[in-house]
């Protein structure tokens, strides 16, 4: 036991090893401390589009899911006050690391449609397809292969087990059902920190270093916005985007 | 320490980020780099550039100078010539989202594609085969960034048995086969007359009863592989997930009884007086 203690070395080693664990912990919670996050609001200028109905009659189950609560479509969702929800915020000239966001995000086949709509998500971040309906789906993304996304298709019949997949690369990833030619919803996979707008079309993006960024909005029909903003430490910078009806 | 760690990882990223900056366009040039690319068949080895003369006699009027299934037959062509430079194939022994085997590429040009423009290219030697799926696959980046799938098991087929043909029909029933295929797999199902393939062109759904063979073989073990790994590109989703392997030498069985052809299982069948699932019978709750 004493004999350990007679080698310089280890002893040497040992102080290293903790110091840069010390090193690693004080940083992190200084960086914490530091970091400011970027909010606003995301409305919709005009006359909110018309929402088309949708005809489910293919498939007895999803008529019956939606017998009380009648299915629209849900390209453009806008609350009270224009706020546009389904927005993804994200930082477009994002150069730092990647955030090791342990999170396990859900995208649910529900009553024949996606929820939620869209699914942001970070390149590499793990998600999970689950489906809570007594009815058959294929979940079906179609990414372009060029971008390092690789297209794939699996069925999901009632009670089948969740699927666990990530994607490679930024990219706006389409998914249907091929099953049901209605369901249509969004894989936005980004780098960085990223948020989606609530029914109001409010916003929040934490975790982001003092800087200056690109903030960028993406709606699924509208297509991109982009505005600078500067992240002060510990603060929250504002950026409020409108898109305008088409 | 902290500071050279993230430097360094910024650095890896970037560098990991080169190949995917470089396949925003391909160039002839890229086709160029990439004429090294080689197929291996058992003992034959396959040289992209000993296919250039087959390829631009015999596949560029339908498949492109480029490989994107854009050559000058395209417009009269249905279904349309797959496009090469996607890397993403019907045919495969690999799960959904890989690449296939070079095998896998070596026998979809022997067997062609039933109901397509696409011809069985019998007439090629082994070696002329193998020289042109290393062509084929000298069009994708994909080749180079990635590895084939790991082929999935296929365990030995069991004997056909009265009780395996009903099971597969449950297994039909179960995975709702009959959303797209029909209940008696004539493709009139609920979901046949929406579908779409990936690039959004109307595509049909497999017709069992019409005696035809399916686009990617039509041995007992082609249609164990056809569920169970998908067929990438169109609606056909894996079931790999859903379906054991035992269950899925079932399936096989039943399908092979919905097929006109005089077989063991059509027999089987019959004499069970096996009826069509029932499409508005409560969806039988899965094994777990």
């Amino acid at each position: 036991m004493k004999n350990q203690w007679k080698h310089p070395f280890s002893v040497v080693l040992s102080i290293v090893v903790l110091v840069c664990c010390a090193a690693l912990i004080l940083g992190r919670e200084v960086r914490a401390a530091g970091e400011g996050k970027i909010s606003g609001t995301v409305k919709l200028d005009g006359t909110a589009p018309h929402m088309k109905g949708i005809d489910m009659s293919k498939d007895p189950y999803c008529v019956k899911a939606h017998a009380n609560d009648p299915a629209h479509l849900e390209t453009y969702m806008v609350g009270a006050n224009g706020g546009l929800e389904n927005v993804v915020l994200y930082i477009s000239d994002w150069s730092g690391a990647a955030q090791t966001s342990t999170t396990v995000p859900v995208f649910d086949q529900k009553n024949c449609m996606y929820t939620p709509h869209v699914l942001p998500l970070e390149t590499g971040q793990t998600f999970k397809v689950t489906t809570s309906d007594a009815t058959a789906h294929n979940i079906h993304p179609n990414p372009n292969p060029m971008t390092g996304n690789i297209p794939w298709n699996q069925s999901q019949p009632p009670g089948a087990p969740p699927i666990e997949k990530s994607w490679k690369a930024p990219e706006f990833i389409e998914v249907k059902c091929n099953i049901h030619p209605w369901m249509h919803g969004w894989h936005a996979v980004v780098k960085g920190p990223y948020a989606t707008t609530d029914s109001n079309g409010n916003y929040t993006i934490n975790n982001v270093p003092p800087g200056n960024y690109t903030v960028t909005a993406w709606q699924e029909a509208a297509g991109t916005q982009a505005q600078k903003v500067t992240v002060a430490a510990g603060a929250a910078a504002t950026a409020n985007f409108t898109f305008k009806a088409k | 320490m902290r500071r050279s760690f993230l430097k360094r990882s910024l650095l890896v990223g970037a560098v990991a980020a080169l190949p995917l900056a470089s396949w925003a366009q391909l160039t002839p040039y890229d086709f160029e780099s990439r004429m090294g690319m080689e197929s291996h068949i058992g003992k034959i080895t396959g040289h992209a550039k000993d296919a250039k003369a087959d390829y631009r006699r015999y596949c560029v009027s339908c498949h492109g100078e480029l490989g994107d299934g854009n050559g000058e037959s395209f417009p009269w062509v249905d279904p349309k010539p797959r496009d090469f430079q996607l890397g993403v194939f019907k045919c495969r022994s690999t799960p959904t989202g890989t690449l296939p085997l070079d095998e896998d590429l070596f026998d979809t040009i022997a067997r062609g594609l039933d109901r397509s423009n696409m011809p069985q290219w019998s007439t090629f030697t082994k070696q002329e085969r193998a020289d042109l799926v290393a062509w084929i696959k000298h069009f994708s980046p994909r080749w180079v960034n990635e590895k084939p799938g790991t082929p999935i098991q296929i365990p030995p087929e069991p004997e056909v048995t009265a009780e395996r043909i009903k099971a597969g029909r449950d297994v039909f029933a179960r995975v709702q086969c009959w959303k797209c295929h029909g209940v008696e797999g004539k493709a009139n199902g609920p979901s046949a007359a929406t579908l779409t393939d990936d690039l959004g062109r109307p595509i049909a759904a497999f017709n069992f009863t019409e005696g035809a063979r399916p686009k990617c073989g039509s041995t007992d073990r082609d249609l164990y592989k056809i569920f169970m790994t998908g067929l990438d590109g169109t609606p056909m989703p894996s079931f790999a997930d859903n379906i054991k392997p035992d269950e899925a030498w079932d399936l096989v069985f039943y399908l092979k009884a919905l097929e006109p052809q005089n077989s063991k299982e059509k027999a089987l069948a019959k004499q069970l007086g096996l009826k069509p699932v029932d499409p508005n019978a409560p969806p039988p709750a899965a094994p777990q």
